[in-house]
């Protein structure tokens, strides 16, 4: 099990623990593959899904790893909830907590909410992404999609593209990708590069070209084109042009190079629609797995020292 | 003014006056009467035993919000001034960013008027540059001056047009009032909310670069020299702002500055945290500005300590990191944290902190106090440099609770505190 209430990030996150929750995922990804992908570890416990941005398939996939292993799912949703009516957040999680919750997942647009959250409830908090943070459990499905197809993580090159500036995607990745014992090296425009990013053991590289050149892994960010409105790059198809991901690109990428992108992807921009629908790219095994590693991250939190296979399947 | 006081047996530091001796002084009628070695008392004469505690001018701080009017729920100007006397400090300079404004005579007044019936230090009121802060219209600044005001000031709202700063600089000028700068490059600290650096990278909060401050400080210098305006620089706490003041000083610019206790005793890793008790308005930066401020206090590019005491409630700051005000209060913990993190590992002596929080803060604003000299209004604090302290935020006597420093332990025990020979 996990010996600690919550998961913020991947930052404080031990070596031995992202290892724990990878292999429990695997486990969990087999009972995915069952004519009835269900078990009852978590009966009688109940999730609590908190969504303070807009969200599908994050909050979908926490709701669907909690009802996979038994447990009952609360949803509060920003438009509908008082947080519209002026409430702050700590009377919004004293509120929620007193519904009794096991555990709240919770995405943000300000980094630390769920830090601060954490401090106002006994429930285990899971960081679903805060702000420009941190998304430890993207960082672990990413982890587990490379070891999955790569068989290892240590020793690979991986490259990340794109906004590293507002990307709490690549904090949790960077710290995944280099504690499991990859090389990691970044590029984007120099308006979205944040500063002293050097200092977490990653390589800078100016040209796309560069970055890429023999890695194992390409892993493509999502541009949110309102940077482009607010001035931090010139024009979408200049970033299409410097920083998008095609087919001729990843020729210099190691021969077996696969690609990721932790969607939704922008078709035509940072991944070309001919890359998009590669074998190479393995966007969609990266969803698949993310439902595998939110179980795992459930269960090593919540389930008390049962095993995932214990008791029948219950429907 | 009530009879008179013997101190006996204190070290009395008086930088205004060059005094640093085991010396008694005998407060009558509210002023110094005598200073000497072992004072005889008489019988009628009430004696105070400071033996083991420095004696030295009251404190002044020329950077405080006692946010009067307006903002009650914060700080009130019983709960600001109690605070600081506690803190040792006998005067203090309000800033305008009230609601409203200090911008007028009415509220200079209303000021001095709630100092008079509820007020325990010496208020100087400093006056807003431009009516309601917006930096369009000039305030009439020869009738605040007249009202009580020692400064005008664009603080909390620093002033983005050059031009109006200018025109504040030669009109200030004119009427001898002390121009106070919050130097400020919105267009580069732009929404940001700490500094920027490795920790904000890690954080993934929005940073402040040190330039917003530098090119802000820098336009100031050559406007002041320009106008051979006499300016009072706020919170320097970047290394590029205390070279460019270093630089304009050697040129004769009429320039002051000031450094908060904050910005030479933590640094930005204090945020990791997320706590919104570390965020403030400049924010945190590294050791290596840290060491630069220390510097520049050392060889007097910055002139003084003050305290940019920032009162919020506990319900404005118990938020969200971006979501919280910018500023902590500081009038209680500022001289702990001026002996501790300045005298005690030698980087500067006790008195030479004493006049940083003294005397040259009195210059910088133009206002009295800061001497002990005989006849002078007897503002004195009186404290223990050794005994030490543990900070206790919800002890304080400032309304408002918001700072970081809960549970340090603090040397510089406050003893006693007198305003015009009374004790506060």
């Amino acid at each position: 099990m996990l010996h600690r209430k919550d998961l913020l990030g991947l930052q404080e996150t031990s070596v031995e623990e992202i290892q724990l929750i990878l292999d429990t995922a695997e486990g969990m990804k087999q009972i995915l593959s069952r004519p009835i992908p269900k078990v009852p570890t978590l009966r009688g416990k109940t999730v609590c899904t908190l969504f303070y941005e807009a969200s599908t398939r994050t909050r979908t996939s926490f709701e669907g790893a909690a009802k996979a292993l038994g447990a009952d799912t609360m949803s509060l949703t920003v438009a509908a909830s008082s947080v519209t009516k002026g409430e702050t957040l700590k009377d919004t999680i004293l509120t929620v907590s007193s519904l009794g919750p096991h555990a709240i997942v919770m995405r943000h647009k300000m980094s630390g909410s769920p830090h601060f959250a954490a401090k106002y409830t006994k429930a285990h908090v899971i960081n679903a992404g805060d702000g420009c943070h941190e998304h430890p459990t993207q960082g672990l499905l990413d982890l587990f999609t490379v070891r999955e197809k790569k068989g290892r993580v240590e020793g690979l090159q991986i490259a990340i593209i794109g906004d590293i500036l507002h990307s709490r995607v690549a904090r949790s990745d960077i710290w995944g990708y280099t504690k499991m014992g990859a090389s990691v090296r970044l590029c984007g425009p120099s308006t979205l590069m944040p500063v002293e990013i050097e200092k977490t053991g990653v390589t800078v590289c100016r040209r796309i070209e560069e970055a890429i050149e023999g890695v194992d892994v390409v892993y493509m960010l999502r541009i949110q084109l309102e940077r482009q409105q607010a001035g931090l790059f010139p024009s979408v198809l200049e970033y299409a042009r410097l920083f998008g991901m095609n087919p001729k690109r990843l020729e210099l990428a190691a021969p077996e190079a696969i690609v990721m992108h932790p969607g939704p992807i922008n078709r035509g921009i940072e991944i070309s629609a001919e890359m998009a629908d590669s074998d190479r790219t393995v966007i969609l095994d990266q969803v698949t797995n993310g439902l595998a590693v939110r179980m795992a991250v459930l269960y090593l939190l919540l389930g008390g020292g049962a095993s995932p296979d214990e008791g029948t399947d219950e429907t | 003014m009530n009879g008179n006081l013997l101190i006996k047996g204190g070290r009395l530091i008086d930088p205004a006056n060059g005094i640093d001796d085991q010396l008694d002084l005998l407060v009558q009628d509210g002023k110094v009467g005598r200073i000497g070695k072992d004072l005889p008392a008489a019988e009628s004469t009430e004696t105070m035993d400071a033996s083991g505690r420095v004696v030295c001018p009251g404190l002044i701080d020329v950077h405080v919000h006692l946010r009067v009017p307006g903002q009650e729920h914060k700080e009130t100007i019983a709960t600001g001034t109690l605070a600081a006397v506690r803190g040792g400090f006998t005067a203090v300079c309000c800033m305008p960013n009230t609601s409203p404004p200090l911008h007028s005579r009415a509220e200079i007044e209303h000021v001095l008027r709630r100092n008079q019936e509820e007020g325990h230090c010496r208020v100087y009121p400093v006056a807003a540059a431009s009516r309601d802060l917006k930096h369009e219209t000039l305030v009439e600044m020869a009738d605040v001056k007249e009202a009580g005001a020692v400064a005008v000031c664009d603080d909390a709202y620093p002033i983005q047009n050059p031009g109006f700063l200018r025109r504040m600089m030669y009109y200030a000028t004119m009427v001898d009032l002390p121009v106070v700068l919050h130097c400020e490059d919105k267009g580069l600290s732009d929404g940001g909310v700490m500094n920027e650096g490795y920790v904000a990278t890690l954080l993934g909060l929005k940073g402040i670069p040190r330039t917003s401050q530098e090119i802000a400080v820098s336009r100031s210098l050559r406007l002041a020299q320009e106008t051979n305006c006499r300016i009072h620089i706020q919170h320097v706490s970047t290394r590029g702002e205390v070279e460019l003041i270093q630089e304009a000083k050697s040129r004769g610019t009429r320039v002051t500055t000031e450094v908060c206790p904050h910005h030479f005793s933590m640094t930005d890793e204090a945020c990791i945290t997320y706590d919104s008790n570390t965020k403030m308005n400049p924010p945190l930066r590294t050791q290596d500005d840290v060491d630069a401020v220390i510097e520049g206090l050392k060889d007097g590019t910055i002139d003084c300590i003050a305290t940019d005491h920032a009162p919020h409630a506990l319900e404005e700051k118990e938020v969200e990191f971006d979501a919280a005000p910018f500023g902590i209060v500081g009038l209680e913990t500022a001289l702990g944290l001026s002996v501790c993190k300045l005298v005690d590992p030698g980087h500067l002596t006790l008195p030479e902190v004493i006049a940083k929080l003294t005397a040259e803060p009195a210059k910088c604003m133009g206002i009295p106090g800061g001497s002990l000299g005989l006849g002078d209004p007897a503002d004195i604090t009186i404290f223990n440099p050794n005994s030490r302290w543990t900070v206790d935020a919800g002890k304080l006597s400032s309304l408002s609770k918001n700072m970081p420093f809960h549970g340090w332990e603090l040397p510089a025990h406050i003893h006693a505190v007198l305003v015009e020979g009374s004790r506060v």
